[in-house]
């Protein structure tokens, strides 16, 4: 019964916002603008963001719950731009939002993860033979947050963390802790472990680094779900539980997203030589120090498979990345000139800097951005 | 309907024809009968939904749907059957420490509303009871967390120190209770909040206690204890049953308060004071809902399917008991 009423509420949230959406601005422009919305993609400037040419029209997105703020602010930022468009976002979750994709019921998905193996092949059928792109959109660095009495920072190699969260090292005062700290004053008191208990992407970024980078100390495969280690662990559903049961327990551990972190002591994690503390650029500079996914739908799909090992110390490889996923190319011109628009203004300077102050993610390198920005001047209409 | 060739007994009713109600009658009548069909179609819809969108998971192989879905890992002992298994085993503990305490709690509540209270503050303290139940479950879950949690954890030490012999009461392994988002407390909150309808049931069965018998106990020179004993009791007994499950129904599919309180595991676990030991369906639903791909949502809709089979088995044993205690309950 409850599930009848979940997604009967999901449905009718939906429906509500494709409602809403339709209310507004369509019923004005409507009349102006049917052949403006056509006429738009005169427009595909490579001045990217500031665009002013007049798009009108809805778009409607569903996905990852991790880009929420930064959608809000993309959305907002977009749609302040082409007052004549409306962005909805569905945060259903990266599964929720690539299954819409895959049925067309939305022109663009935020997800967390990689399209597999079939889902390509899905693509297929919705976008033509050119399938789907990748586009790293949403950069963000997973931060390990604890709680020790006056400590806010830690030196912590891969193999330490895996240790630690796996429940081998149970206490402060381990020689493996402190010999990467030699100044810091650890207790000697039991480590409680936090993790995500329900399914994310930030759980599975964080143990994808463990399994990478751990020098084989993470005995378990990268996983949405917090594997059941043997620490002494607490789960919480959701970023905010999580760091609030680390605020809340003494001598916990725990991992969030970074802009969450607040005041708690934060690890600086070995990359290399050097210990690295997260940092927005550091984060970007993993994604460009990453190879494509073998999986990947050729160079124009830029889905990474993130390095987690690199010894590049201006990179800081625990990092969630979070893409949109696009069509290659998109039947109605309309809608591919409305999601060529909006995926210009996020990837543009403009886009990216308001996603980092609302959300704290970080911002695309350069090249990153110039070639996202070719990609999507290379999207195709009416296949 | 009034065709000329109506048989005799179709007379009868035309009579009311002429009635100047009789169209409000049929219309009325009509609307009735309409809204018990609809519950019925609403049901069926259900099951419908439920039974054709958890096929696919029940079809699929074990392997394959460990391949799939990420919370599914057969190799691991977590095949969709085993994490029913557990999530039925966790549902059903930690609505059973809900029943246990609600239960005593509520009649207490309503035998003092019915019987003991002056009727001024039995009317306000009812009042009260019926505004509990209207307290979004989110809320309960926040205060859960934030303030109900932290208060019981040195109580759960306490248990655990002099009564961890009791398997029940086993601590963690290092015997120290480190976090009270436990079964336990999931079960307290859940408690609080069935307390509200097993009450106001009870409260309506126990008013309805015919006054003659009530006098009779008492011209018999019983206290008022045995009074409530002799007989309020044994008229409301089927009544009480009917208002535990109902309390049971709700805490079986509560969802937020468990979801925010519990640190969540799959064990067949009796350790109510140890962290990841137990789930729920409603709250594991809601936990893997938002990531789940396709076949991740037909895996969760087989367990609400479970759900959903688990309530119903639960309503038809309470009918089953009621009917079976009618005859001894003097209810007639």
């Amino acid at each position: 019964m409850k599930i009848a009423y979940r997604s009967g509420a999901v449905i009718s949230a939906a429906a509500l916002t494709f409602a809403l959406a339709a209310c507004s601005p369509s019923n004005e422009t409507s009349s102006e603008s049917e052949s403006p919305a056509a006429d738009s993609s005169t427009s595909t400037s490579t001045d990217a963001g500031t665009e002013t040419a007049a798009l009108s029209g809805n778009l409607q997105g569903a996905g990852a719950s991790s880009q929420e703020s930064a959608m809000d602010a993309w959305r907002a930022g977009f749609q302040e731009a082409n007052p004549d468009v409306t962005v909805g976002y569905d945060p259903v979750g990266s599964g929720g939002g690539i299954e819409q994709f895959l049925s067309g019921a939305v022109p663009f998905a935020g997800s967390d993860g990689l399209l597999e193996g079939e889902e390509y092949t899905q693509a297929q059928e919705v976008c033509g033979d050119g399938g789907a792109y990748h586009l790293p959109m949403y950069i963000s660095p997973v931060a390990v947050i604890f709680n020790i009495e006056g400590l806010t920072s830690l030196n912590l190699d891969a193999e330490t963390i895996a240790k630690i969260f796996d429940g081998v090292i149970t206490s402060w005062d381990d020689p493996a802790i402190a010999d990467q700290n030699p100044d810091a004053e650890l207790p000697s008191e039991t480590i409680t472990v936090v993790h995500r208990s329900d399914s994310s992407g930030t759980s599975e970024n964080f143990t994808d680094y463990l399994e990478q980078a751990g020098n084989g100390a993470w005995g378990y495969e990268a996983s949405k779900e917090f594997p059941e280690t043997s620490a002494q662990r607490v789960g919480a559903d959701g970023t905010s539980a999580v760091v609030d049961n680390v605020t809340n327990t003494p001598n916990a551990i725990g991992y969030a997203d970074a802009s969450r972190a607040g005041s708690l002591g934060t690890v600086a994690i070995k990359v290399g030589e050097e210990y690295v503390p997260f940092s927005p650029e550091a984060a970007a500079n993993i994604v460009a120090a990453s190879p494509l996914s073998e999986e990947a739908n050729g160079e124009n799909d830029l889905a990474y498979a993130i390095d987690r090992t690199t010894t590049d110390s201006s990179a800081y490889p625990l990092t969630l990345v979070s893409y949109h996923i696009v069509c290659s190319s998109y039947e109605d011109e309309a809608t591919r000139d409305l999601v060529v628009g909006f995926e210009k203004y996020v990837a543009s300077d403009e886009g990216q800097d308001t996603a980092a102050s609302a959300a704290g993610s970080a911002p695309l390198t350069d090249e990153l951005q110039s070639q996202i920005d070719s990609i999507l001047d290379g999207i195709a209409a009416g296949a | 309907m009034t065709s000329s060739t109506s048989t005799p007994e179709a007379q009868a009713p035309s009579d009311y024809g002429t009635h100047p109600g009789a169209s409000a009658n049929r219309v009325f009548r009509w609307l009735s009968t309409g809204a018990g069909v609809l519950i019925l179609i609403t049901l069926a819809a259900v099951a419908t939904f439920l039974l054709v969108e958890a096929w696919p998971a029940f079809t699929m192989s074990s392997e394959e749907l460990g391949e799939t879905v990420s919370f599914i890992k057969p190799d691991q002992g977590q095949s969709l059957m085993e994490i029913i298994g557990y999530l039925i085993f966790g549902t059903l503990v930690i609505s059973i420490i809900a029943l246990l305490i609600a239960t005593p709690v509520s009649i207490g509540i309503a035998l003092f509303i019915s019987h003991y209270a002056p009727r001024r503050l039995a009317q306000g303290l009812g009042y009260l009871i019926d505004l509990l139940a209207a307290v979004p479950s989110v809320v309960y879950g926040l205060w859960g967390v934030a303030v109900l949690v932290p208060f019981l954890t040195p109580f759960y030490q306490f248990l655990a120190d002099y009564l961890g012999f009791i398997p029940i009461f086993a601590p963690p392994e290092s015997g120290d209770i480190f976090t009270g988002r436990v079964a336990m407390s999931a079960g307290i909150v859940l408690a609080i909040m069935i307390l509200p309808i097993i009450t106001a049931v009870s409260r309506e069965v126990f008013l309805q206690t015919p006054t003659l018998h009530e006098e009779a106990a008492l011209a018999m020179g019983a206290t008022r204890w045995e009074m409530i004993k002799m007989a309020v009791f044994p008229f409301g007994r089927s009544g009480m049953i009917g208002a535990t499950m109902l309390g049971l129904g709700r805490a079986l599919g509560e969802t937020m308060a468990v979801l925010m309180i519990i640190s969540p595991g799959l064990t067949f676990s009796a350790s109510i004071l140890q962290p990841n030991q137990h789930n729920t369906i409603a709250a594991y639903i809601a936990l893997q809902f938002p990531e789940a791909n396709s076949m991740g949502v037909n895996s969760l809709i087989a367990m609400g399917l479970a759900l959903f089979v688990i309530t119903l088995l639960v309503n038809m044993l309470a009918r089953w008991i009621v009917s079976r205690r009618k005859d001894f309950s003097g209810a007639n």
